[in-house]
């Protein structure tokens, strides 16, 4: 027990000390946030980009209908300079060459012809400048032709836009506020949190086995120490690195909330919403501070209502169970082989379950209450990854309990079998392993 | 007083028989030579005293007890295939292998401050191993198998990599050793060194014990009776002397003697031959010449063969 510990406190400190470990755990909340914060932006920011179109209207309904208020302008041309620029588009000063053919008006068919790949936005935007005119025109007729005093007005009315907000009764017969959006968007991040911390610390074991295998110390430390000891250090010092990267972040997460929440009181909001107006002259009214306030605590209090207990509790369990299933496994395939080359055969079949996992994140999170979710959360393997995509909607105990249970006895059975391949594999060099060796070597006694 | 003892140890992997029923007794302090031919078992043999793994059948004892896995803090064992942490400090690493064998840390640094001063490696301390020559990680590795002041030391060609100078420190060290009262079970196939060395020896081939005893009784056992004699006198008078019972092997005349290189056969003793060739020369020097053992191990590994 003491030498476990001795190891457990040696693999901890080696790469809690490493510096790429301190700059990785305090800049990584920084990188996510910064690379959605980049996200965000690209995605608000608006198209500067200047660009001329060519519209050759066969329809010629659309004759200086087309506003040039934005970056992209729109010149007119007639059907001779169509024909000429359809086959010479790279030469011209035009960016794309729109067609509107006569029977636009019935068949709601138009071309956009370039030599580049067009932006998805330049494209909607033209599409709905094309809409809304036929739109517009027809319903005038419609108008026209009912004689109906103010129907413009009155169907204007009648645009109607339901808002749903969702209510989760839990099971103690509370009422919560609860937003599928918050609850999806926890579901995904869980997942992928799971799967990364899965395979980050389990490969670190695998490595930490194999670079002991290569240097040839293992003979030492096993004639000082148990395999079972060593490997036992070895996975616990690890998962303890993990828990204090999960801890770092999650203070500074508490920390980074605490500050968001200063930011955002009642007065700096209100300023907030000031300067806002300011710099984007007069706003729609109906957009007050207040309104914008709301939003924030909204959100927040969505957060809240979360079960966060449970997902945390539902985190660390299957983090350290799912954890210890992997890098048990993956230690005994660092001790079977002695090359890199091997290393990477034999890691694949391990993880499939595990990439696979992630790869059906994104169903089952969309779906937590489907078959594909409820049987990927079952079935050991698979459960870390699923299972904590589902707990952020919440899920009857029983599955919760029955997942929990089969998890345990297989990391129970995987850690035993692990052991016994580690034992044997740890002094056998120069030896291609196979899972038909492995398999001998599971029925091997000592 | 016997140190350790093996008794009736067996160990078969899958196919292949490693041990079969060897028995080895080694003293309390003296040095015990395991030598073999490669895949002989010898490994196989050291693995089981250091409780890496079991043998399938047989006993082995400590101290007259029977081994446990407790008792492995009171063995060093060298290792022929060693190794050490590369990017870990030097004195980090001796410190944390020597806790590993149950030292207390201010123990460990102690006793590692000693040693490290006597190999005169004192400014290596915080170096990291990867910085080291084979050589000088040799080194370290040696002071990390015997700073715990084991009971039983274990050596498994412990003079590879080492230059001759450092190969004789270690052969003085290893001697000091012993001679503070550890013992010390030595595999190499240097057989110069275990010459030098080993007070007893062992002899493993293919799984079986052929050989066992101490090392000067052992080489008596495989002298072939064979004497280097220098003389003079006419080497035609001696060798018409000699020629019905001995077997002359090689003869050289100068100025200054003549050498002579002779073996008797049946019955005779070395006074037998003195008497020979003292009537018809001067014997200016007579010698039995005992075998190496290094002739030793081929003969008696060529014999095993041969049954």
């Amino acid at each position: 027990m003491n030498n476990t510990f001795l190891i457990l406190k040696q693999e901890y400190l080696k790469r809690v000390k490493k510096k790429s470990f301190i700059i990785l755990t305090i800049l990584m909340p920084f990188l996510i946030a910064g690379v959605y914060g980049l996200v965000i932006y690209f995605s608000i920011k608006d198209d500067t980009e200047e660009r001329t179109i060519a519209v050759y209207d066969e329809s010629t309904l659309f004759l200086g209908q087309f506003d040039d208020k934005g970056t992209t302008k729109y010149y007119f041309i007639p059907q001779e300079k169509f024909n000429e620029l359809k086959t010479n588009i790279k030469g011209s000063s035009y960016y794309g060459l729109l067609y509107i053919p006569r029977d636009i008006y019935t068949n709601n068919q138009a071309q956009l012809i370039s030599e580049k790949q067009l932006p998805f936005e330049l494209v909607e935007q033209i599409e709905r400048k094309l809409s809304r005119f036929i739109e517009n025109d027809k319903r005038q007729k419609v108008i026209d032709e009912s004689g109906i005093p103010d129907l413009d007005d009155k169907l204007a009315q009648t645009r109607t836009s339901v808002k749903l907000s969702t209510l989760k009764i839990s099971e103690s017969g509370e009422t919560k506020k609860s937003s599928s959006v918050i609850a999806f968007i926890a579901s995904y991040a869980m997942g992928l949190i799971i799967y990364f911390f899965v395979f980050m610390y389990g490969a670190m074991v695998m490595r930490s086995v194999m670079e002991e295998k290569k240097n040839r110390i293992i003979e030492v430390i096993i004639s000082s120490v148990k395999p079972s000891q060593l490997m036992a250090g070895k996975v616990i010092g690890t998962a303890l690195v993990g828990l204090t990267q999960v801890a770092i972040w999650v203070i500074l997460g508490g920390i980074a909330v605490f500050v968001v929440q200063g930011f955002f009181t009642p007065e700096s909001a209100q300023q907030m919403g000031q300067s806002l107006m300011e710099s984007q002259g007069a706003m729609n009214p109906a957009m007050s501070q207040t309104v914008e306030q709301n939003k924030i605590t909204e959100a927040m209090a969505l957060v809240a209502n979360l079960n966060l207990p449970l997902i945390l509790f539902s985190f660390v369990f299957y983090f350290l169970a799912g954890y210890l299933l992997y890098s048990s496994l993956l230690g005994a395939v660092g001790a079977a082989v002695d090359n890199d080359e091997d290393s990477q055969q034999m890691v694949f079949p391990v993880t499939f379950p595990l990439i696979l996992s992630i790869m059906l994140l994104f169903p089952i999170a969309k779906n937590p209450e489907g078959q594909l979710a409820f049987w990927t959360s079952i079935i050991p393997f698979t459960s870390p990854v699923a299972m904590m995509a589902r707990v952020p909607y919440g899920l009857p105990t029983w599955e919760l309990l029955l997942s929990m249970f089969l998890l345990v006895l297989t990391t129970v059975g995987g850690i035993y079998a692990a052991a016994k391949i580690y034992r044997v594999g740890l002094l056998m060099y120069g030896k291609k392993v196979n899972l038909k060796e492995l398999v001998k070597w599971l029925r091997y006694k000592n | 007083m016997e140190l350790f003892e093996a008794r009736n140890v067996n160990k078969v992997f899958a196919s292949t028989q490693a041990l079969t029923d060897v028995s080895i007794s080694v003293k309390g302090q003296s040095i015990f030579g395991l030598l073999g031919p490669n895949g002989a078992g010898k490994t196989t043999l050291i693995r089981i005293i250091n409780q890496i793994t079991a043998p399938d059948t047989g006993e082995i004892f400590l101290a007259g007890k029977q081994m446990t896995r407790a008792d492995i803090s009171k063995i060093g064992y060298l290792p022929e295939e060693r190794g050490l942490y590369k990017k870990m400090k030097i004195g980090e690493q001796a410190i944390y292998l020597a806790q590993l064998k149950g030292m207390s840390r201010s123990d460990a640094v102690r006793n590692l401050k000693i040693w490290f001063e006597k190999f005169d490696i004192m400014t290596w301390w915080n170096k990291k191993v990867e910085e080291l020559s084979k050589g000088m990680q040799q080194k370290v590795q040696f002071i990390t198998t015997v700073v715990h002041k084991p009971d039983l030391l274990i050596f498994d060609e412990p003079f590879s990599g080492f230059d001759p100078i450092n190969a004789n420190l270690l052969k003085e060290e290893i001697l000091k050793l012993r001679n503070d009262g550890a013992t010390i079970i030595f595999s190499t196939h240097n057989m110069g060194s275990v010459e030098e060395l080993c007070d007893n020896i062992a002899l493993i081939n293919k799984s079986v014990k052929i050989e066992d005893g101490p090392t000067d009784v052992i080489r008596e056992k495989y002298k072939s009776n064979i004497f280097d004699v220098s003389y003079t006198g006419s080497f035609d008078a001696v060798s018409r002397a000699l020629a019905s019972e001995y077997k002359i092997i090689e003869h050289a005349e100068s100025e200054k003697g003549n050498t002579l290189k002779v073996q008797y056969q049946n019955g005779n003793s070395n006074n037998d031959l003195l008497e020979a060739l003292m009537p018809v020369a001067e014997i200016r020097a007579f010698e039995e010449l005992i075998p190496s053992m290094n002739d030793v191990f081929i003969k008696a590994v060529e014999e095993a063969n041969k049954r």
